[in-house]
């Protein structure tokens, strides 16, 4: 078996494991620890795929900004004294009936389907000159929006967790 | 060498998993997180797409999915702790002051 193969199971194990654990878990803390597993394992796999720049993206955004974030809420939401860290589940027959239909249809299109893809993995030596050239001509609207939602979002939070002021 | 199609059951599978954590799990933060792993599995097919057919525009479009999320994360948690604050519970099912 290849290097490449065995890497590639390895991520694919960690990310589902770890994506597993987040949905079962009873625990809220084991979910967003387990959750950190699993975005180590999409960026591991973004390396394989030749993606770096992508790859950094991703541990610094989801691992070093959204989990941290995720993790504030649990804190705060959480009555860490009283024991209340348990969470349960609702309507499981439906969910069930529900995420079946789904995964037999997305799993009938990527079967049925017939991918016009390149014979083998493509390689650039780097894909963050690509991307940055890419942001700063094709895509340079979306890019100063995305900054103007980042802005507003991050008012926005402010304002929404903000305890009310006494008029 | 890993075929396309390896990661697009990989991420579909993660996805499924996203969506069973958001049909039935009570907790909010829960649901949030599974939210975060479907973003993460359709980045993944993004990204696997752009490798095979050797275009970086399938990339720029995972770093916009990423700020969204990082958008989505900063509001979504600021809605889930008013609201913990108003009703003391993040379980979504007590939250239903719009039902009648």
């Amino acid at each position: 078996m290849e290097l490449t193969t065995i890497v590639f199971y390895v991520f694919a194990a960690i990310t589902l494991i770890a994506g597993a654990i987040v949905v079962f878990s009873r625990s809220i803390v084991y979910s967003a620890f387990a959750l950190l597993f699993a975005f180590f394992g999409v960026a591991g796999l973004y390396v394989l795929l030749m993606a770096d720049f992508l790859a950094v993206t991703q541990l610094m955004i989801y691992v070093g900004a959204i989990l941290v974030l995720l993790i504030f809420g649990v804190m705060l939401t959480t009555r860490v004294i009283d024991v209340q860290m348990r969470t349960g589940t609702i309507h499981v027959l439906p969910a069930l009936l529900i995420v079946a239909a789904l995964a037999g249809v997305l799993v009938h299109v990527l079967v049925s389907t017939d991918w016009k893809v390149l014979p083998e993995l493509f390689t650039p030596e780097e894909t963050a000159p690509q991307i940055g050239t890419a942001l700063l001509t094709t895509y340079v609207l979306p890019f100063e929006v995305a900054s103007v939602i980042l802005l507003v979002a991050l008012i926005g939070a402010a304002m929404i967790a903000r305890r009310e002021r006494k008029v | 060498m890993i075929d396309l199609n390896s990661y697009l059951i990989l991420s579909a599978s993660v996805f499924v998993l996203g969506v069973i954590g958001v049909v039935t799990r009570r907790n909010a933060i829960i649901v949030f997180m599974s939210i975060e792993l479907m973003l993460n599995s359709v980045n993944l097919t993004l990204v696997a797409f752009s490798s095979f057919l050797g275009d970086a525009t399938g990339q720029i479009l995972v770093f916009f999915v990423m700020t969204i999320a990082a958008a989505e994360a900063a509001v979504g948690l600021a809605i889930v702790i008013a609201l913990f604050r108003n009703k003391q519970t993040v379980n979504i099912d007590e939250i239903n002051i719009l039902k009648w």
